[in-house]
């Protein structure tokens, strides 16, 4: 089969991808340089002294000669550049270091918990996707009706509750008084393994409260958007040609409106992440977000350094995805400029 | 351009029925956190291990939570040290924000570009996680709270110094003044500054219920203000313990005055920009 015009058209756009990638590329590597030596300074400027952490209650028996080698082991006293210089040579060899709180290396601490925390936050954003596009698109093609009212209010309302009293309220009801759902936790105490369908169960309210906490944001964006392409040329010409209203609604108008829900998506990831912090604390799900605030009460900063480093190329990743999603949604964009 | 769809009449700002019960709302809690030491000097963190656990009655408004302290009176202390809280995190925001922007609208160039990176970069980080690292390594205090409020909240008041700085630049009465032969640094300080720090003063009230949430996010996630202190954070933490044992009202009751509050606040500083700036799109933005 020969391509058609509009494939050729759309490939040529699309060369320029690679480019775009490698460019990128060069721009995440000091961003994220930036970030640990950021995060360096802040550890060395922190009055914690990592050998009394490590010892732990024990840190009051133990002679000051065994803090001192435990220090020298760690290399803690070492000027900055050179623990940093260590630090990164390690991280770049795949060590990512010893986590103090958690006492297993800080690799096999990601391997098992970054899983659940992208399943959460994937269900979640999936969610919160599709319920935004039909309830903002709805609302705004009847535009002042009891379903346009109701979705603003219920969004301005939704936009002052912090998550984690939304997530206490939905355990309240949902798992306490009415007893449908389990109240935390990833699987059932009895459970010897993960069995989807129990763990299903489980993530079902942590998903809903996630997605409802950033619903918001996602709703009143479709709205606006949309209710402002329905009064675009195209829109208006669709409907004077007779389509029906559910096509040039979903089929035109949308459309139009997609491109900068895109943004938005990738700007939002952000707080996607922050909201999985706090919803996996509530109902103790062993994410990453639950790990990190464990690492941050037992400043534990080989732990906290990972996780954060880990979160910022995951949230670079998404917003060059977005940035190419963008590109072979909208013809106008190219990618070599 | 959520204000399209209302009749003209509707529009107008002090009759709005949304925009007098916030008012409302927020005159009578600040008022009531105010008056709280006054009226009703108990000692909020006094543990009555008698009474833990009781549901709401005219004794105890809003029952006691699980050491026996008084859900109703702990959580207006709890409000009086969030706000305090907030509003002076954000004015920390503010001042490094409006110091960045200024930095950057008039040195321009290379230190121009170099902090709008800096920018961009800790704008796509998720603050939480940010402000997480930060109070952990210095530890979890007021100030540790203060500050990591503070450093991942001045983002948009330095774009907007930024932004605004220089497209004033560019005004005639800028070139009057230069003309008259003013100083770089009076041109700044008696010509551009007085009309950004109304765009300043905005920006602050705005970000008051941002700092509120990030102080309850971190006081829940025990990395905030010490737990012996009543904060709505805490408070919502603590009741998370109560809750398993059917005391719902220790968490629901601070939980439901911080949306209270901070949804009247967001309204009214909402507002507050419609009517400075009608171009903006008439959204909460929280």
């Amino acid at each position: 089969m020969t391509p058609t015009a509009a494939t050729l058209a759309r490939r040529r756009r699309l060369a320029g991808a690679g480019a775009v990638v490698r460019r990128r590329l060069l721009v995440a590597v000091p961003v994220l340089a930036a970030t640990s030596v950021g995060m360096f300074v802040l550890g060395a400027a922190s009055p914690i002294d990592p050998a009394q952490q490590y010892a732990g209650a024990a840190a009051f028996t133990t002679s000051e000669e065994n803090l001192a080698q435990i220090r020298a082991n760690w290399g803690v006293d070492d000027p900055l550049p050179v623990q940093y210089a260590r630090w990164v040579g390690n991280l770049l060899r795949g060590d990512l270091g010893w986590s103090t709180s958690r006492h297993e290396p800080v690799a096999d601490v990601l391997a098992a918990r970054a899983g659940w925390t992208l399943l959460l936050v994937g269900a979640a954003l999936a969610l919160v996707l599709a319920a935004s596009l039909l309830l903002g698109t709805v609302a705004a093609y009847r535009r002042g009706g009891w379903l346009d009212r109701a979705v603003r209010a219920g969004a301005y309302a939704v936009q002052s509750m912090p998550v984690f009293w939304l997530g206490l309220a939905a355990i309240a009801v949902f798992a306490l008084a009415l007893g449908w759902l389990p109240a935390g936790g990833l699987t059932d105490v009895t459970a010897t393994g993960t069995e989807p369908a129990d763990v299903a169960r489980h993530l079902v309210l942590p998903v809903t409260v996630l997605a409802i906490s950033q619903a918001p944001w996602f709703v009143l964006f479709v709205r606006d958007t949309v209710a402002e392409s329905l009064r675009d040329d195209h829109v208006l010409a669709a409907r004077a040609r007779g389509l029906p209203g559910r096509t040039v609604l979903f089929g035109h108008a949308l459309r139009t409106a997609l491109l900068p829900f895109l943004t938005l998506v990738g700007t939002h990831l952000p707080e996607l992440v922050g909201g999985a912090v706090l919803v996996e604390t509530v109902f103790s799900l062993p994410g990453l977000g639950a790990v990190t605030v464990q690492a941050a009460l037992g400043s534990d900063f080989p732990l906290l350094a990972a996780t954060t480093l880990a979160t910022t190329v995951v949230v670079l990743t998404a917003n060059l995805l977005t940035d190419l999603a963008y590109a072979a949604a909208d013809p106008r964009v190219r990618l070599d400029d | 351009m959520t204000d399209l769809a209302l009749p003209a009449r509707l529009r107008r700002p002090l009759f709005r029925p949304g925009i007098v019960l916030a008012s409302v709302v927020l005159v009578a809690a600040v008022a009531a956190c105010l008056a709280a030491p006054l009226l009703w000097p108990l000692d909020e963190s006094a543990v009555d291990l008698a009474r833990t656990r009781l549901a709401p009655s005219w004794a105890h408004l809003a029952g006691t939570d699980d050491l026996g302290r008084d859900v109703a009176h702990r959580s207006l202390y709890g409000l009086r040290v969030s706000l305090l809280v907030g509003a002076v995190a954000a004015l920390v925001a503010a001042g490094i924000g409006g110091l960045v922007g200024t930095v950057a609208a008039t040195c321009g160039g290379r230190v121009d570009r170099a902090l709008m990176r800096v920018v961009d970069t800790i704008a796509a980080l998720p603050h939480l996680l940010l402000g997480i690292f930060i109070v952990a390594m210095l530890r979890p205090s007021l100030a540790a709270v203060i500050l990591s409020i503070g450093l991942t909240h001045w983002l948009s008041t330095a774009r907007i110094v930024r932004s605004e700085l220089l497209s004033l630049r560019t005004r005639p009465f800028v070139d009057a003044a230069v003309a008259g032969g003013a100083s770089r640094t009076r041109v700044l300080t008696r010509h551009l500054l007085p009309h950004v720090l109304p765009r300043i003063a905005l920006a602050t009230t705005l970000m008051v219920p941002h700092a509120v949430w990030h102080e309850t996010a971190l006081s829940f996630l025990g990395l905030g203000l010490p737990p012996h202190l009543a904060s709505l954070g805490n408070m919502i933490n603590d009741g998370q313990r109560s809750l398993l044992t059917g005391a719902w009202w220790a968490s629901l009751v601070p939980g439901l005055l911080l949306v209270a509050v901070t949804l009247a606040l967001a309204a009214l500083t909402g507002r507050w920009r419609d009517r400075l700036d009608p171009r903006v799109r008439a959204e909460l933005h929280l």
